[in-house]
């Protein structure tokens, strides 16, 4: 009996070394490799692959300032920096940036306000990294965002959600074939959402340093947000006492709450490099376009009793994160941090769809009928022309 | 195109020398001065585009000064722009008046003023610039201008023109979109310089042009005496062409013998075709009063 345990603790003792050997044996090799500086490989030809991105720019009187990052194999050393052909005098946090390491460049410049600017970096290579200023404007004082951007999120997603939930007494009333082109609807609301997110996302990370991830992270994201809804699903159908209709109405405000994230960080990065024209059309635009999100949150519960504070709190879900992605946004322009948030609106958004999904079916048990085909496409177009007045 | 909201026309600026105020100094010489505002103003380059211009005293080019050999000059720049300007003139002066960051005046801060005072030397076609960093940025928006001096024993009666090649960045990218003389394209096709058969022309041209490398100056069915900086008074060329880089002027002495419609414009076919281009519209010889 006992030789018999300790001959299987023995055996897990042996299991754990057997699956940790090839791990020691890759971390020695390594560690052999990097001591004997890697014999057998010749140096890489050619001068050293410099690759810096800008990714925040900032404008304040008489002074440009730009964090760099270096999104090459190799240090950079950044040696001089000029704009529109002339060099100028500028202060530089630390002049070498290592692999993914990033700096600031504060140049001074007398730059003037409506014009065109383009900051070449000379590295010590030689090596020359452009930046362009497409037109000048100077930056927020960031002490001014948190009031202004909670003001703009309340009323580009709050306040359009909550007004868009009071269709439900509407909704209790229509017949339920209505419903099921409703659901249907909110659908094609959802999924021109989703591929909205997924361009946008695709086009932030691009602008960013390719070695952090890039496109990949709005793929990571979605994948992510998929999952961990799924898991979320799965647990609230286990759980007593949970009607279909509120847990699809609380998945369909939180898919939307994710996209509204994405929204309000454009809303506030755009701002931030003064891209934005806080304008009334603009707000809006926005202000129509997400009212039709508050009746895709309501549809769900359309046949069933839902208290105003559920009501309100779904609202908040929903609209809410459209502050926080503007502060944000404001506050920081790293643009994997921004695909990879919008990567999670999309993965939110597929989860969503596939569980209103079945909604749609008709009495027949069919998915794809006639009403539910007018309703997503409806809903596409919806998103689509209201888009066109932001 | 409204000429008269820019508050200058190209019309009037072509035979418009400014002479300055003159007093006489205790030795006898005349001491010549001149104020210049450096100021924003909007500006229409061509119909319906409008170029945020920096001027002295509200024109581009600026008021064309002329003074004679040897005279005392005194120039006060007063800036009322939100930047640091100067002005640097071409000639011989004493290192603290060359309008130069860091050397002597320096640069005149906004809200003031400074004073430049030298002799008139030496006689020729010059011109004056601000000489800030950005340079380019500083001129090509519009601080530059015509410093004639004219020597002691004076040339010979002409119909004195000036034209000063420039262009505009509209749009920032470090080139330029519209060409001409005297800063409106095309101005001189609508309204022709206006010459007379067989009276002598003399025109001041000065090449201020940012951005392209060089500038030139063709005339149609007639050919021109060339005297380049005018600091001689023997002309070096006879000829219809000739080339010149930002800084470069000279003075072309032209009879027209014929009447009629006669061009001339930049020799870069691009310049031309986009604004630097103009006649010279030759009239009969005026019979005199009886
Ligand atoms: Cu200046």
């Amino acid at each position: 009996m006992t030789r018999h345990t300790s001959g299987r603790g023995g055996s897990r003792l042996k299991t754990w070394l057997l699956g940790l050997l090839p791990l020691a044996i890759v971390a020695l090799a390594a560690l052999g490799f990097a001591v004997l500086d890697g014999p057998g490989l010749t140096e890489r030809n050619g001068p050293p692959a410099e690759e810096l991105v800008v990714e925040r720019t900032t404008l304040a009187a008489g002074s440009i300032e730009l964090v760099v990052r270096n999104a090459g194999p190799d240090p950079v050393t950044l040696a001089q920096v000029a704009v529109n052909d002339a060099f100028a005098d500028f202060r530089i946090g630390e002049p070498v940036i290592g692999r993914l390491g990033s700096t600031s460049v504060r140049i001074t410049y007398p730059w003037v306000d409506g014009e065109a600017y383009e900051v070449a970096l000379l590295t010590s290579t030689g090596g020359v990294v452009g930046h362009e200023i497409p037109v000048a404007v100077l930056t927020p004082d960031p002490s001014g965002f948190i009031g202004l951007m909670a003001l703009l999120g309340t009323y580009v997603g709050v306040i359009p959600v909550a007004i868009g939930m009071l269709w439900l007494p509407w909704l209790r009333r229509v017949p339920p074939g209505w419903i099921r082109t409703l659901m249907a609807l909110t659908i094609g609301l959802l999924a021109w959402l989703a591929i909205d997110a997924a361009l946008e996302g695709m086009e932030v990370a691009n602008e960013g340093a390719g070695a952090l991830g890039g496109a990949g992270l709005v793929g990571i994201g979605a994948i992510a947000a998929y999952l961990v809804l799924s898991g979320v699903q799965a647990w609230m159908t286990g759980r007593p006492g949970q009607q279909g209709g509120h847990r699809l109405a609380l998945l369909v405000a939180v898919g939307i709450g994710l996209h509204n994230l994405g929204e309000g960080l454009a809303i506030g990065s755009a701002y931030a490099v003064g891209a934005l024209a806080l304008g009334a059309t603009l707000v809006v635009g926005f202000a129509i376009h997400n009212t039709t999100e508050g009746l895709a949150i309501v549809a769900p519960v359309s046949e069933e009793r839902v208290s105003a504070l559920r009501l309100s709190l779904l609202g908040l879900v929903a609209g809410g994160p459209a502050i926080l992605g503007a502060w944000l946004g404001a506050a920081t322009t790293q643009p994997a941090l921004a695909a990879l948030l919008l990567g999670l609106g999309v993965g939110a958004i597929a989860q969503v769809i596939l569980q209103i999904a079945p909604s749609m079916r008709d009495g027949s048990g069919r998915l794809l009928h006639p009403l539910s085909i007018t309703g997503i496409l409806t809903g596409m177009l919806l998103m689509y022309a209201t888009g066109l007045l932001t | 195109m409204d000429n008269s909201r820019n508050g200058f026309h190209p019309a009037t600026l072509i035979r418009d020398f400014d002479q300055g105020k003159t007093s006489r100094l205790s030795d006898g010489r005349i001491l010549r001065e001149w104020t210049l505002v450096a100021q924003e103003k909007e500006i229409e380059v061509a119909p319906g585009v409008t170029f945020p211009a920096w001027a002295y005293n509200g024109r581009v080019p600026g008021p064309t000064l002329r003074a004679t050999e040897g005279e005392r000059l005194r120039i006060t720049l007063v800036n009322h722009s939100a930047h640091a300007h100067t002005i640097h003139f071409h000639g011989l002066h004493a290192a603290a008046v060359d309008g130069t960051a860091g050397v002597g005046l320096g640069l005149v801060q906004p809200g003031e003023q400074t004073v430049y005072e030298f002799d008139a030397e030496p006689y020729g076609l010059h011109l004056y610039h601000c000489h800030v960093t950005p340079l380019a940025h500083h001129i090509a928006k519009g601080l530059y201008g015509v410093f004639l001096i004219d020597p002691k024993e004076a040339r010979p009666e002409a119909d004195e023109l000036v034209m000063v090649m420039n262009g505009f960045d509209t749009n920032f990218d470090r080139a330029n979109e519209l060409y001409a003389v005297n800063t409106i394209p095309f101005v001189y096709m609508s309204e022709p310089v206006k010459v007379t058969v067989g009276e002598p022309v003399r025109i001041y041209l000065v090449n201020v042009l940012e951005y392209d490398l060089v500038n030139s100056f063709h005339v149609h069915g007639n050919f021109f005496d060339w005297y380049p900086t005018g600091t001689s008074k023997k002309p070096v060329e006879h000829t219809d062409t000739v080339m010149l880089c930002q800084g470069q002027r000279g003075i072309l002495e032209i009879t027209f013998p014929r009447e009629g419609r006669f061009m001339f414009h930049a020799h870069q076919s691009e310049f031309a075709e986009l604004g630097w281009m103009g006649f010279f519209e030759a009239g009969p010889r005026k019979e005199p009063v009886t």
